[in-house]
């Protein structure tokens, strides 16, 4: 594999270019080894956001860098791929985190703490017992 | 010598992502749950679209970024549409 059009590349741009483009990769590659190796899936649903704050960070930035030193004007269209990416991960996590635990919850699997209905917290406030007026405060 | 550099860096970041790739694949076989195998898809997703950045870097244009940005945009609607799907039993209610 040869990249002709990368050797009039000043020796800055490149060893900048090659550090994101190894960070980047090997922050992904931990993320998902993590998504395969961690037990629960609430445990796991956290490691794939690696890949996809510095992950991507990462090979952006590389990938502007290369551009725009090697084209001599300022290439930063990548930046739309981070923003987007970053903007929409914890939208989708969010959402299948709570599919998860309905699902769960709906299966009355042990695992996860059963939802308490709020109208039975709201009564025990009513009440004025010890707990209830602990609720109200929201400690 | 930059070359080098460039294409050294080139061929282990494809290599993790190879790698990060065939680990988010595994998971999508293994299961257990549906919600482990639609989490396996978007991670597949978002690492065959770095894994596209990277052949942008590797060939010298900039058309690969066109794909990668469609590929991130569709993995999160189609992401989206499948948790909603998980937790409701249908898409559009």
């Amino acid at each position: 594999m040869s990249m002709p059009h990368a050797a009039n590349l000043p020796l800055w741009a490149a060893i900048l270019v090659a550090a994101f483009l190894v960070i980047g990769a090997g922050l992904t590659l931990i993320g998902s080894f993590g998504f395969w190796r961690l037990r629960s899936f609430y445990d796991r649903v956290h490691a794939p956001t690696l890949g996809t704050s510095w992950g991507t960070g990462g090979i952006v930035f590389a990938s502007m860098i290369y551009f725009t030193v090697l084209e001599l004007r300022p290439v930063v269209h990548e930046i739309l791929i981070g923003i987007f990416v970053t903007v929409t991960m914890p939208v989708t996590l969010m959402l299948l985190a709570r599919a998860a635990i309905y699902r769960d919850r709906a299966e009355q699997n042990p695992d996860v703490p059963v939802m308490e209905p709020a109208r039975a917290r709201l009564e025990e406030a009513s009440t004025g017992s010890e707990t209830g007026s602990r609720l109200q405060n929201g400690i | 010598m930059s070359e080098m550099i460039v294409v050294f860096a080139v061929w282990v970041a494809h290599g993790a992502l190879a790698l990060a790739m065939i680990f988010a694949m595994a998971r999508m076989m293994r299961g257990p749950r549906a919600q482990d195998r639609v989490l396996g898809l978007d991670t597949l997703y978002v690492n065959s679209m770095l894994q596209l950045l990277v052949f942008g870097i590797r060939t010298g244009s900039t058309f690969y970024f066109e794909a990668a940005l469609i590929i991130g945009v569709l993995g999160f609607v189609a992401t989206a549409a499948l948790a909603k799907f998980l937790m409701r039993g249908e898409v559009i209610e």
